[in-house]
């Protein structure tokens, strides 16, 4: 198959995926049609970055890192809870496949296998976090050094105001 | 009694009392905590919301399965017990417009706590059929994404459904959760078996691995995560344990439909 095609179908899938996890979580329709950008957007990042180079954990990274930046500015400019973007595109990087498969290691008495895998899905959830952590990180300090105006009202971060 | 001078003097809400507001607080609270939202955005609503009706020294703490709210110099203070968590993010978002409204002085105390029970109350939203097509949809993406063959599509489309509505019906029926997202596994798990024993259906593990997506605990892992980050440990430490409770019970529950055969 040639590279558009791939681009295409991977594109295509992950979008309605995304959208159609926004339905499950009853997300409100505008919300969920930007979500289902946020999601494809990030899943082509994933897809590929670790087709290019296999590293699951960079490309898990960069893909939650642009979720969590995209979910903030569209958080912004509609006045929505962030969570409404980026919960549907975390989705496909959490590593579900990988835990059924661990899963099925332990009980065919495979447990060297399974605590091995076991290590990796712990890492790529770290990923996840670690790349919503930075985007939110970066989002604050762009917004305290360049948004001036903004430092006068009180209560604005709040993730970080404990 | 500082708050309830502050509404006084500023003449706005001088019918409004330091009772109804924390009414208002915890109901606000209850329907974000039960619907999904992340800890920090509840605690951040419930100060906010007291903020905007001029009690500013309201104190709340959240964790998953309670909320207990104080207003400091009043003798006002509430718990509320928080038994089913459900992730339906539109009441989210309509408490949070409302908390928007508030901030911006556009509602007054008794209209806000109206708006409040109406959303509470609200049964909108899509439709459980609507639901299960969708995860059946989905389902049949994450195979294309997950690179799984073409023949496949039949069944990881009917083995999510299948998950979804197994999902709905087993926990209208026990309401325990653990036990809902291991039935309709095992329910997955024979599908995809039973396909590929057909003729159906060719790679086993790519039809569960897309068919189970919609199982997984995806809102309770990034919130779990981010309430740690955050500082809120208990919630993120619970909500992590519940995760891992949905994970471990998808995963024995097609282990177990697969040592069956």
């Amino acid at each position: 198959m040639s590279f558009a095609i791939i681009f295409l179908i991977q594109a295509i899938t992950s979008f309605i995926a995304t959208c159609a996890f926004g339905i499950i979580y009853n997300i409100p329709l505008k919300p969920l049609v930007h979500g289902g950008l946020i999601g494809s957007i990030a899943w082509l990042i994933y897809f590929f970055l670790y087709q290019s180079n296999g590293n699951d954990f960079l490309a898990t990274f960069v893909a939650s890192f642009v979720i969590a930046l995209m979910s903030q500015i569209f958080a912004r400019l509609c006045k929505n809870p962030v969570i409404l973007y980026s919960v549907s595109g975390i989705i496909p990087l959490v590593p579900g496949g990988l835990t059924y498969t661990i899963m099925s290691r332990a009980v065919g008495d495979n447990y060297n296998l399974a605590i091995h895998l076991g290590e990796k899905a712990f890492v790529l959830s770290g990923a996840i976090a670690m790349g919503l952590i930075f985007a939110e990180v970066l989002y604050q300090i762009f917004k305290r050094t360049f948004l001036r105006w903004n430092r006068n009202r009180p209560d604005r971060i709040a993730i970080f105001r404990k | 009694m500082n708050g309830l001078r502050k509404v006084n003097q500023n003449g706005r809400n001088t019918t409004a009392n330091v009772h109804e507001l924390t009414a208002v607080c915890m109901l606000a609270g209850k329907i974000l905590l039960e619907n999904g939202a992340e800890t920090y955005r509840v605690e951040d609503t419930m100060n906010r919301l007291a903020r905007s009706f001029s009690v500013y020294e309201a104190q709340s703490f959240v964790t998953p399965t309670g909320i207990i709210f104080a207003i400091e110099g009043c003798d006002v203070t509430q718990v509320v017990r928080i038994t089913h968590r459900g992730t339906n993010l539109r009441k989210v978002t309509e408490v949070n417009s409302l908390s928007r409204l508030a901030a911006g002085g556009k509602t007054d105390l008794e209209s806000t706590h109206e708006q409040l029970k109406r959303i509470d109350r609200s049964t909108r939203g899509y439709k459980e059929w609507l639901q299960i097509l969708a995860a059946a949809i989905a389902s049949s993406c994450f195979l294309l994404m997950f690179l799984g063959k073409w023949n496949d599509l039949l069944p990881a489309f009917i083995a999510g459904g299948a998950g979804q509505a197994g999902v709905i019906y087993f926990h209208r029926l026990t309401r325990v959760k653990f036990f809902s997202e291991f039935m309709s596994s095992i329910l997955i798990g024979l599908i995809a078996w039973a396909s590929v024993k057909a003729g159906i259906g060719m790679e086993i593990n790519k039809i569960i691995i897309g068919a189970v997506m919609p199982l997984v605990p995806g809102v309770p892992i990034t919130n779990a995560v981010r309430d740690v980050m955050a500082g809120d440990l208990v919630s993120g430490l619970s909500k992590s344990a519940e995760a891992g409770l949905t994970a471990f019970a998808i995963g024995t529950g097609v282990a177990f439909a697969l040592a069956l055969n």
